[in-house]
């Protein structure tokens, strides 16, 4: 089971948490840290998930999902539910998150 | 995983640019957008955190007042909802705005309307208050006719629920498995799997629905359902055998690629469902060769297919790998599986390694020559520069510790852990160390030292036991008095040479360790005076870098110390210093001393030298105070009465329970819950999920070659060892390999070492040292007595953690209570008690009487019948428990009503206890196994009878049953009967005790026999156990009744609809107590109390009320999972009769 989703940017600034487990805030802030802590630590290449991510981040846009960081949430909280992987087609994925992108 | 984030995310950019609508929606946008800007804008230019926190304040107070003003829109609260969510992210309390989450849920359109649910699904945790405020919500959006309304609603429940509030939305929820939209099924699944996370109990009675779901055309809703199998199975995977054949047919569909190509991933089809399936399997088919042997081609077509290089891929083999290991093993694909996790291994990609030494660590039980066949790659990673690698070898090394190669394994981790700065790290690390050091010490020197590294960097942040059992250790000692005062000497010298270091800082736990040891035992010392010590400690106490709670162990420390000193200049200067301390607690201490040094024969007397493990005589009624009290009454006083006591009268004024007050008044009574009794080890649970298995595993493994050091046997010190002082970190002499290796690989290794550079020398060596031991057959030959050690020490540390809340506490002139359990003989049952909860204590004192169904007659219990009854091999004859319809197959009628007489005897003897019916578990030409169930007053007592049918004489007869996690299995009578005389019949009686609570399991075993010396013969049987079978009636008055349920922490509530027929109080308890054996302690009006007890003693009370044709029920109970259990064992016969 997954216990947390954390998107961080290399200074250790958080862009998205998500929770599958009861943490209290201080154990939350603990947990950020430390993950970062780890991720920095590791060579660049190693790290596959954060690394994309932040490539993402970096050259298309980190404000635009900042600013839309519901958006964001709403991706992940069509991908994962009570925190296992809930949908596993991204075709599918992506047609229903149209869906609810047509009701702006 | 991290391309399909990716490639979603790609997609993101073009979603957020068709929503830059012209006109009045955009400047609103617009305006949020900059507002969000801003304040993001804002923090990212700020350089310190001081100021990003007066900016977010800024930011919030501003936010309060905007969310609660009355003209603020839905559509500007969305906008709020926004920003709050971003400042909670960053960790910053933005709690006023919960409340407006849950009602922009409730009114807003379909956009703000999914704002408020995600900031309800971010801001609150399942058990907070405002959750039921959304229940209503939910319940209306379930039923809205809009898709996107519904799916909502679903995504909300799978997320975050009120447990209690489950049954409101249950039908609903039900009923969307029905609906024609695959993503509403599926998120119905998901909603179920929640609620199975949350609540089991309630969902238990719609599997029948899951296997619909596990059969759903659409892929999605199939796969949503396999979340719920993987936990149903781990729980009980016997139940789901039958699925077997479904899930690897499943696994050849989606292997073979038959599945709609929208699933691929990167060409590999459906990953994720993969690896389910492989996880469900390896549940099943462990230890069990029926059901592994379904599944070997499927494994082997997985792992052959798996060959694109790809991340995902490397996923699937793995599974499949730890799937081959869990499984009944197949040498082919052990081998193929051995092969894979070697090229994992010595992959020079990162994660790849990563999976191999992973893989590594869950094999090393089976396959320990694995390790030894790639010890040179694990000395590599050893130093590798990723630091996950690094921390994983060393968990390998973790569970291939012995005693052979302890010294190099724990220099390893300490140098890991010098290096460490990250607390869950430490805490793992040291506790670890910590637990090794204290089973496999090779020599005084170097435990003390070692236990020195694991204070001095584990200091304030490891688990409080660590100290604490190495208190323990030290006081209590071994058989051998010379090596125990020897290991103190050696204590206290050490302490004594870190004290006289300059400017060096200790953990404040180091320091009172210290301080205890100096008290205690610097008596052994020849050069040193007491004066010289208590000089040392008067150091630390008047230095302010040490907290005041060590200052009250040092002040401790220097009082045991006086009476032996011979002045008292310095004692004096501490007394003169400390009675005007400011600190309350030392002054009182300093008091204690200055008075106790005023009667020196008095204080000799009160802190004899060395008798820290002795119990001291303490006036436990305080008689002393008899004439204190005496008087007090001869004034008026009120007499005193306990807590307990005062509560008891308060409910009986009122007359009836009145339950929410004792609720409250529980609540506010300070209790602190459950304690885990877990022991030291509990600092590598951080390690992840794996720590569950790895606690098991490791607990047969790191025991191979164990020396008997630290066993209550004594300290058995190896004066062999005494050379490797000077050697420490030398290798084991070739020789040592020799026995222990592999042979081939051995000489492999020699061929090796010759052609060898220095450096790599050195690596060999240092493997050498590291895989000593490890060889298969030591493993064998090792294991079973190694075992016994390894259980007696975790035995004692659990039990001292039930004690260390107390002592913790008490800093006690004598700072003794460490040692008050030293002499306890740990028999199991003192075991046992001591890991329930306070409340079993309690309910010790209370005597209670315990007691059958007052003389029912069997055909009352007939759900008991039914649970036993389903998976015998023909279940519908045994339908109305009948005996006379009983028919086993292939016999004739005569032979039938003769194994009937037979049987039935048996039963006339026993009918002293409660049984149940007769029912065959087994049968075949020659013989059939009988099976009834007593249900005793302490335990389940099983009893299988063989009858032979055939003429002819049977030899070696044997029954043996599988041993289960669940239960406990003694044999009650020999059970071996060497000839079994033609149509003669032989019983087996097992007792059986629960370890832990479950719904049902099968309870399996096996008969054998030989026929006329020609071939053997043998059987598999199972029954089934229910909890019923375990609970029996607790009698106890309606007093004791309020007192224990006051003092249990875990409680169940549930609304029951009564079925018609017994809609009145009287009637419904009746059924209660008949079907389940509950005790009716009392009925008042409209509600009724009822007590029962899970054998060997785990209490459990029920409170009823009647409303109209609801039956409101509400379980407390010491135990947190039974209530659950019982309450779906309530529900089942109230609702079903």
């Amino acid at each position: 089971m997954t216990c947390f989703i954390l998107i961080q940017n290399w200074e250790g600034k958080t862009r998205l948490a998500k929770w599958y487990m009861q943490f209290d805030d201080n154990e939350k802030q603990k947990l950020i840290e430390e993950v970062h802590m780890v991720f920095t630590a590791r060579d660049a290449k190693h790290t596959n998930f954060v690394e994309v991510l932040n490539e993402y981040f970096r050259n298309v846009c980190e404000l635009d999902l900042v600013f839309s960081s519901y958006k964001v949430y709403t991706v992940v909280d069509e991908m994962f539910l009570a925190g296992e992987i809930g949908e596993t087609s991204q075709t599918k994925g992506l047609k229903q998150l149209s869906i609810l992108q047509s009701l702006e | 995983m991290s391309d399909i984030v990716e490639k979603t995310l790609t997609a993101l950019p073009g979603l957020f640019l068709q929503n830059q609508p012209a006109g009045g929606p955009a400047a609103a946008k617009a305006s949020f957008s900059s507002r969000l800007g801003g304040l993001i804008r804002g923090i990212t230019a700020l350089t310190s955190k001081h100021e990003e926190e007066k900016l977010i304040q800024q930011e919030l107070s501003n936010l309060k007042a905007t969310v609660s003003a009355p003209t603020t829109t839905l559509k500007m609260m969305k906008e709020c909802m926004v920003r709050l969510i971003y400042c909670e992210m960053l960790g910053y309390d933005a709690s006023f705005g919960y409340i407006h989450a849950i009602k922009l849920a409730q009114q807003g359109n379909l956009l703000e309307k999914r704002v408020g649910y995600l900031a309800v699904s971010l801001f609150l945790h399942e058990n907070h208050e405002l959750l039921l405020l959304l229940v209503n919500t939910v319940v209306k959006d379930l039923q809205s006719t809009n898709l996107v309304e519904v799916c909502m609603a679903l995504t909300i429940v799978s997320q975050i629920f009120p447990r209690e509030m489950i049954p409101a939305v249950l039908p609903l929820i039900e009923d969307k498995l029905q609906h024609s939209k695959e993503i509403i099924r599926r998120k119905a699944v998901l909603a179920l799997y929640k609620f199975h996370l949350i609540a089991p109990n309630q969902v238990q009675h719609i599997h029948i629905k899951f296997r619909k779901a596990l059969c759903d055309r659409d892929v999605g809703v199939m796969a949503a359902s396999l979340h719920i199998y993987v936990r149903m199975i781990k729980e009980n995977s016997s139940g789901y055998k039958d699925l077997t054949g479904s899930f690897v047919t499943i696994l050849k569909q989606v292997v073979g690629g038959k599945l709609p190509v929208d699933f691929n991933y990167h060409s590999v089809p459906a990953p994720w469902l993969q690896i389910q399936l492989l996880r469900i399997l390896g549940l099943l088919g462990k230890d069990d060769q029926r059901t592994s042997e379904l599944m070997y081609d499927v494994l082997d077509e997985s792992l052959r297919r798996a060959e694109l290089n790809h991340n995902v891929t490397y996923a699937i083999l793995f599974e499949c790998v730890h799937t081959i290991y869990s499984i009944y093993p197949k040498s082919e694909l052990l081998e193929k599986a051995a092969k894979c996790i070697g090229k994992f291994v010595l992959s020079p990609k990162i994660n790849l390694k990563y999976l191999g030494l992973k893989a590594l660590t869950y094999v090393i039980q089976q396959d320990p020559a694995l390790a030894l066949q790639h010890q040179m790659t694990i000395i590599e990673c050893l130093d590798h520069p990723d630091p996950i690698i690094k921390r994983e070898t060393l968990e390998l090394l973790y569970r291939i510790s012995n005693a052979q190669n302890i010294r190099v394994i724990v220099q390893k981790m300490l140098e890991y852990l010098h290096q460490s700065k990250e607390e869950y790290i430490i805490v793992n690390l040291v506790g670890k160390i910590a637990e090794l050091a204290e089973k496999y010490a090779p020599d005084n020197a170097w435990f003390i030292q070692t236990m020195n590294a694991v204070f001095s960097v584990g200091g304030d942040v490891m688990h409080p036991d660590i100290p604490n059992n190495f208190l323990r250790l030290l006081a209590e000692g071994f058989d051998d008095e010379t090596e125990d005062q020897q290991l103190r000497l050696y204590a206290v010298q050490s302490y004594l040479t870190l004290l006289d270091m300059e400017n060096v800082f200790y953990p404040q736990r180091f320091l009172q360790v210290m301080s205890w040891v100096l008290g205690e035992y610097s008596y052994l010392l020849d050069k040193q005076t007491p004066e010289e010590v208590i000089n040392k400690l008067y150091k630390l106490l008047i230095n302010d870098s040490v907290s005041s709670e060590t200052k009250t162990w040092l002040i401790a420390a220097v009082t045991k110390l006086t009476p032996q000193a011979h002045s008292s200049n310095i004692v004096e200067r501490v007394i003169q210093e400390f009675t005007i301390s400011l600190d309350t607690c030392m002054r009182q201490h300093a008091f204690e001393l200055k008075h106790l040094h005023e009667n020196v024969e008095l204080m000799k007397s009160l802190l004899p030298v060395d008798k820290s493990c002795e119990d001291m005589v303490v006036d436990a009624s305080l008689s002393f105070l008899d004439g204190f009290v005496a008087e007090g009454l001869s004034q008026g006083v009120a007499p005193y009465k306990p807590h307990h006591q005062r509560q008891e009268e308060k409910l009986s004024q009122e007359k009836v329970l009145r339950f929410t007050y004792l609720a409250l008044s529980f609540s506010s009574s300070g209790f602190t819950g459950r304690q885990s009794p877990a022991g030291i080890s509990l600092g590598s649970d951080i390690s992840g999920n794996s720590a569950e298995t790895g606690l098991k595993e490791t607990n047969s493994l790191k025991l191979e070659g164990i020396k008997k050091l630290w066993g209550k046997e004594g300290y058995l010190p190896k004066k062999e060892s005494k050379t490797g002082e000077e050697t420490e970190a030398l290798p084991i002499p070739q020789e040592s390999i020799m026995e222990n290796v592999d042979q081939a690989k051995t000489k492999k290794d020699q061929c090796q070492v010759l052609t060898q550079s220095k450096e790599e020398k050195e690596k060999q060596l240092l493997a050498s040292s590291l895989f000593v031991g490890l060889g298969s057959e030591s493993t064998i030959n090792l294991l079973g007595k190694a075992d016994n050690v390894s259980h007696k020490f975790r035995r004692k540390s659990k039990i001292k953690e039930t004690k260390s809340g107390e002592t913790a506490h008490s800093h006690s002139m004598t700072c003794s209570s460490v040692s008050s359990l030293s002499n306890v003989s740990y028999d199991e049952d003192y075991y046992l008690n001591t890991l329930q909860d306070r409340g079993d204590k309690e309910l010790k004192k209370f005597s209670l009487s315990l007691e059958l169904l007052d003389s029912e007659p069997l055909t009352e219990l007939p759900l008991v019948e039914k649970l036993s009854n389903c998976n015998l091999s023909a279940p519908s004859l045994f339908a109305d428990n009948d005996m006379e319809i009983f028919h086993p197959p292939q016999s004739t009628a005569v032979s039938v009503a003769k194994e009937m007489s037979l049987a039935s005897s048996f039963l006339e003897e026993t009918t002293e206890c409660i049984h149940s019916n007769l029912m065959e578990v087994c049968n075949n030409e020659t013989i059939s196994v009988f099976s009834y169930k007593i249900w005793k007053d302490d335990c389940l007592l099983m009893v299988w009878s063989i009858t032979n049918k055939s003429g002819l004489e049977l030899k070696s007869a044997n029954l043996e049953i599988f041993p289960a996690e669940n239960f406990k299995i003694t044999e009650q009578l020999g059970c071996c009967l060497p000839v079994m005389e033609a149509e003669g019949t032989k019983t087996f009686q097992y007792s059986v005790q629960m370890e832990k609570p479950f719904t049902e399991e099968n309870l399996s075993g096996f008969i054998n026999y030989q026929m006329m010396d020609t071939h053997s013969v043998q059987m598999e049987f199972s029954i089934n156990l229910s909890l019923l079978d375990f609970i029996r009636p607790l009698k106890i008055s309606t007093e004791d009744f309020g007192k224990l349920w006051l003092s249990f922490a875990n409680d169940v509530k549930q609304n029951v609809k009564m079925s018609e027929s017994q809609a009145t109080l009287p009637s419904a308890l009746k059924t209660l107590q008949q079907k389940l054996r509950l005790h009716v302690v009392e009925i008042i009006g409209n509600e009724g109390l009822l007590a029962c007890q899970l054998l060997p003693s785990i209490p459990c009370l029920l409170h009823c009320r009647v409303h109209a044709d609801l039956l409101a029920l509400w379980f407390r109970s010491s135990c947190s999972t039974l209530p659950d259990y019982l309450l779906h064992q309530c529900q089942k016969v109230v609702e079903g009769s």
